[in-house]
């Protein structure tokens, strides 16, 4: 576990460089945003199933109604939100180099972040037929 | 950091066998890993056939008569042999437990008997608990007041206060539980791990304790507290039958509770 040229005290060595202060907010919002997910994913595996056989113009005319609007957008913000949330868990879990820890974690939330921006706003050009 | 196979010289090579002695007709082999950093050596593991007419229940007691009649080289921690020390915790069978608690009958085939794993080895079965140890220390594990004790010298709790202990302070400090956790395998040097959490709820649940916020801040960290997952092995192994999990549970629920 540690390197034998280590001359730290084990206690200096368990208590590292301290507590990072925070943790609880991200646990907190892990949980939140599942809770959230919930009904939004019942509802969108319901409206997935719904639309099976509509056509472009059915679809379009869906995604305008502002409550399914709505809903759309929140799925998809809370989904990547709850995605970039549990990978940067797993990336801390599995990644032991600091280098590549925080690297990785970058792009995990670029990417989630910018997967989001784009449904969210692919959503609002169907819905409000820019 | 999470590692997948064992690192180069941590390969256990098949070692020796002992026969039991001649006339001997109710035998259990014993399959042992032994490591010795004197030799340089890979681990091994080696065979012992008991004779089970003459060896008491336990494991530890077949390890004690192993030792004792056959092979003097062999290491372990022992000393109460009643589950009330956690000197004899390692893997048997393929699970983390006291030695003096587990049945030999209990096993099934070949007993296969381990270091409890994912720890530096001291030698066979004994492993290097330096950093759990000092992991323990850090969480101050001590009462600590500002308020003078009472002139009676003893600081009162009612019966419903001692009761929120129960399930706490049973913990003999074993690391069955911790030596079972992925999280602890992979983030040990910052991960606390399941008994020195739990150990951290037994002075945090105590309400003759006044460092409550203190002990709080001191687990407010991605790494220290987060990384349990309820991953549950901690309590499916504990051999005092405990539930690290629920104890770190609820001191996530305390963390939510002083937030809002």
């Amino acid at each position: 576990m540690f390197a034998s040229h280590n001359f730290r005290s084990p206690l200096g060595r368990a208590q590292g460089l301290g507590t990072a202060k925070e943790g609880l907010h991200h646990w907190w919002a892990q949980r939140l945003t599942a809770l959230a997910l919930i009904p939004l994913t019942v509802w969108f595996v319901a409206a997935v199933v719904g639309l099976v056989g509509s056509g472009f113009e059915e679809f379009v005319a869906w995604l305008s109604a502002p409550c399914n609007a709505t809903a759309m957008i929140l799925f998809l913000g809370v989904s990547f939100h709850h995605a970039q949330l549990g990978l940067q868990v797993v990336v801390e879990d599995y990644v032991g180099h600091h280098g590549w820890r925080i690297g990785t974690i970058i792009v995990v939330k670029f990417m989630c972040y910018g997967l989001a921006a784009l449904g969210i706003v692919s959503s609002l050009i169907v819905s409000f037929g820019v | 950091m999470v590692e997948f196979s064992l690192p180069k010289n941590s390969k256990p090579t098949k070692g020796k066998t002992f026969s039991a002695p001649a006339g001997a007709k109710n035998l259990r082999r014993f399959d042992i890993y032994r490591y010795d950093p004197d030799t340089g050596a890979n681990p091994r593991i080696d065979s012992y056939d008991v004779d089970m007419d003459s060896c008491g229940p336990m494991v530890l007691d077949a390890l004690l008569k192993i030792k004792d009649e056959t092979d003097q080289t062999l290491a372990l921690r022992r000393s109460c042999r009643e589950g009330i020390c956690g000197s004899c915790s390692m893997n048997i069978d393929g699970g983390n437990t006291l030695a003096c608690l587990k049945p030999i009958e209990d096993c099934k085939g070949t007993v296969k008997v381990y270091p409890l794993p994912h720890m530096p080895v001291v030698k066979d079965l004994v492993p290097d608990l330096t950093h759990i140890y000092a992991q323990y220390a850090s969480i101050e594990p001590w009462m600590k007041n500002d308020t003078p004790p009472p002139s009676s010298g003893e600081r009162l709790q009612s019966p419903e206060e001692r009761a929120k202990l129960d399930g706490l302070w049973e913990c003999i400090l074993c690391f069955c539980c911790t030596t079972s956790c992925p999280s602890y395998w992979w983030n040990g040097d910052r991960y606390l791990g399941p008994a020195i959490l739990l150990q951290a709820a037994r002075w945090i649940n105590d309400s003759r304790d006044e460092a409550t916020g203190e002990r709080l801040d001191n687990l407010e960290d991605p790494f220290r507290l987060y990384r349990c997952h309820t991953i549950m092995n901690c309590t499916n192994t504990c051999p005092k039958g405990l539930n690290p999990a629920k104890a770190i549970a609820d001191i996530k629920m305390k963390m939510v509770e002083r937030a809002g």
